[in-house]
């Protein structure tokens, strides 16, 4: 067997009473379309922040290109390529779009530490920067606080500064999440157009969206993994379609 | 914000952010005005030092408060450590100016350094209780090592060495005045460094948004400590400041009450913007000067008005009003 891009073993999480990640055994390949799905409140989220360090799990191990990381902090992992994108917004909405990437390069290049230089002396940062807002078709709003930009428009800010890290594993927490419908599509394209070496969970729960996407897909329920498979086997089985697919017809 | 989206018609997107730190000409005006009351006003200039000196302590506080948004009432604590550090050492035949306000920055960086890292895995209220206790305790050790400060009577004997071998420091301030002025000229300079520096842009992402700054890689904990330090490190220059021009050091140099009068002329004036601290240091310093005179009684009661009336009706204080009157004249003109 290969090395897995991300794989985590017996992962588990409670809130108090409350198990949010139960043993759950998990394995991201190399280049990998991945989906993972579940109702409202599976889990799905906290499964992230797990895998990025911002929760700690109760016990469990995770392994990032086969490196223990679970011990490591948020920085540590995302210097070792993985990166994420947030179910809500998490940007610097002060600040401009481009500059909200730019901050996202200059750490990945390791220059966000100078203190003795001005930030302009780093032109190749904030130009490649710009080169993301350019390829995810932001460029026009690149100067807009990101406050004053359209909703849609800032859930691909979201997507350019996980990309800005160069990440080798992309986890993507319902990327086209709260975007109108005739909107979400620029960003699936997006999403589509990832490189093939970057290893991708994408959280999604618009069935069209995850059957199109995803090459495999694991089913979450109460924190725990129900089945997982190619979308096919998900769509045939009779256990997701009362937990879930069910739930969602009249929901 | 304004003055970079009008220039981003001219130029392109990265243009303008690679070229945001160039000195605008409105930035030198603080500069300006510092020259001419060494000779208009030489009766003011013990408060016109007193006032520079505040703006340099104002400056450090808004690196922290402003830029890396972490809310402190304990930034005394360095003002003081420095007013000490420089006064003991006078007041024991040390009287050296230069090399008395490297040792306040010294002892109170140091400080900043070790107490930071401690208090900085707060947040929120817990970490905003820690900074007010480090300035109380301080305040108490103080006052109970009398050998070494003076206690409440505070420190005396303190007697300055001529600056640079040169300037005596005169009965009428006049050394003082110059010697204030030059060192927040370099402070100042500093500091925009700072700020326009990626360090310091990385600051304004932790302000802004701490959970993003974690996701993109970012060691928050490392950057906050450090500009806590810096912070640390000027506050500690402007105390040795005051207690060399002043030559005294009282126990109310390192209160909670200059803490919190400290913010208050930050809050005035503007935070994180750099130049809120030359803005609204003069003017809670001379307003407060002239109501104390105008009245002894309910001075302080007008001060308070002040702020209250900043706070309600200004928020981003007296640049902030600036900022949106400038706003309104440019948009009516077509
Ligand atoms: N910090 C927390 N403390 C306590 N409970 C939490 C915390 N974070 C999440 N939970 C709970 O854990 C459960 C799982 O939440 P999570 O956000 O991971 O679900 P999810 O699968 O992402 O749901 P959704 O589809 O709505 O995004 C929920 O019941 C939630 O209320
Ligand atoms: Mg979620």
């Amino acid at each position: 067997m290969t090395t897995a891009a991300l794989e985590v073993q017996g992962l588990n999480k409670n809130f108090g009473a409350l198990v949010v990640a139960n043993a759950i055994d998990f394995r991201l390949e190399p280049g990998a379309r991945h989906a993972l799905i579940g109702p409202n409140g599976a889990g799905k989220t906290t499964f992230v922040n797990l895998l990025t360090g911002r929760l700690q799990p109760t016990s469990g191990r995770i392994l990032l290109g086969g490196d223990d990381i679970t011990a490591l902090s948020q920085e540590q992992r995302v210097k070792r390529g993985l990166g994420r994108t947030f179910q809500i917004n998490q940007l610097f909405k002060g600040l401009s779009v481009l500059e909200n990437v730019t901050l996202a390069v200059g750490e990945r290049a390791g220059v966000a530490g100078d203190m003795f230089r001005v930030a302009g002396t780093h032109r190749g940062v904030v130009e490649e920067a710009y080169g993301l807002l350019e390829r995810l078709g932001i460029a026009d709003d690149a100067l807009k606080l990101v406050r004053e930009v359209p909703y849609g428009r800032q859930r691909l800010v979201e997507i350019a500064l996980a990309l800005a890290l160069n990440p080798k594993v992309l986890l993507l927490d319902e990327p086209a999440a709260g975007v109108p419908q005739g909107e979400s599509k620029v960003i699936l394209d997006v999403v589509a157009a990832l490189s093939p070496d970057i290893a991708m969970l994408i959280i999604e729960h618009d069935m069209d969206i995850v059957f199109r996407i995803a090459k495999r897909i694991t089913v979450l329920v109460q924190g725990a993994v129900l089945i997982e498979g190619t979308p096919q086997e998900i769509a045939a089985d009779r256990q997701v379609r009362e937990v879930y697919l069910g739930e969602r017809d009249h929901g | 914000m304004a003055p970079h989206a009008r220039d981003a018609a001219r130029t392109s997107p990265v243009d303008s952010l690679v070229t945001r730190h160039r000195l605008r000409p409105l930035e030198l005006l603080p500069w300006v005005l510092v020259i001419p009351p060494y000779w208009l006003f030489d009766t003011y200039l013990p408060l016109g030092s007193e006032i520079l000196i505040m703006v340099l302590f104002a400056l450090s506080l808004d690196l922290i408060l402003g830029y890396a948004g972490i809310v402190t009432l304990g930034h005394a604590a360095f003002f003081g450590l420095g007013a000490y550090t420089a006064g003991i050492l006078a007041a024991n035949g040390w009287g050296e100016p230069i090399s008395g306000l490297a040792a306040a920055a010294a002892v109170a960086g140091a400080t900043g350094y070790v107490t930071g890292r401690i208090i900085l895995r707060a947040h929120g209220l817990t970490l905003l209780m820690m900074t007010l206790v480090i300035v109380l305790a301080l305040n108490e050790a103080a006052n109970r090592m009398g050998w070494l400060t003076g206690g409440a009577d505070g420190l005396s004997g303190i007697e300055m060495w001529p600056l640079l071998g040169l300037f005596r420091f005169d009965l009428y301030g006049r050394t003082g005045y110059v010697y204030a002025a030059a060192v927040l000229f370099v402070a100042w300079i500093f500091v925009r460094r700072i700020v326009h520096s990626p360090f310091g842009r990385s600051l304004t992402g932790i302000r802004e948004n701490v959970t993003r700054m974690h996701a993109i890689g970012v060691p928050v904990r490392t950057r906050q400590v450090t500009i806590y330090a810096i912070a640390a490190v000027l506050a500690g220059i402007a105390g040795g400041l005051l207690a060399q021009t002043t030559q005294s050091v009282a126990l109310t140099v390192m209160t909670f009450e200059r803490s919190g009068a400290i913010l208050i002329m930050l809050v005035l004036g503007g935070v994180g913007r750099l130049y809120g601290a030359f803005v609204g240091v003069p003017a809670y310093m001379i307003a407060q000067d002239n109501l104390a005179r105008l009245d002894p009684v309910y001075w302080y009661f007008w001060v308070g008005l002040m702020l209250v009336v900043v706070v309600l009706f200004a928020r981003g204080g007296i640049l902030g009003i600036v900022d949106r009157a400038r706003d309104l004249v440019v948009r009516r003109r077509p």
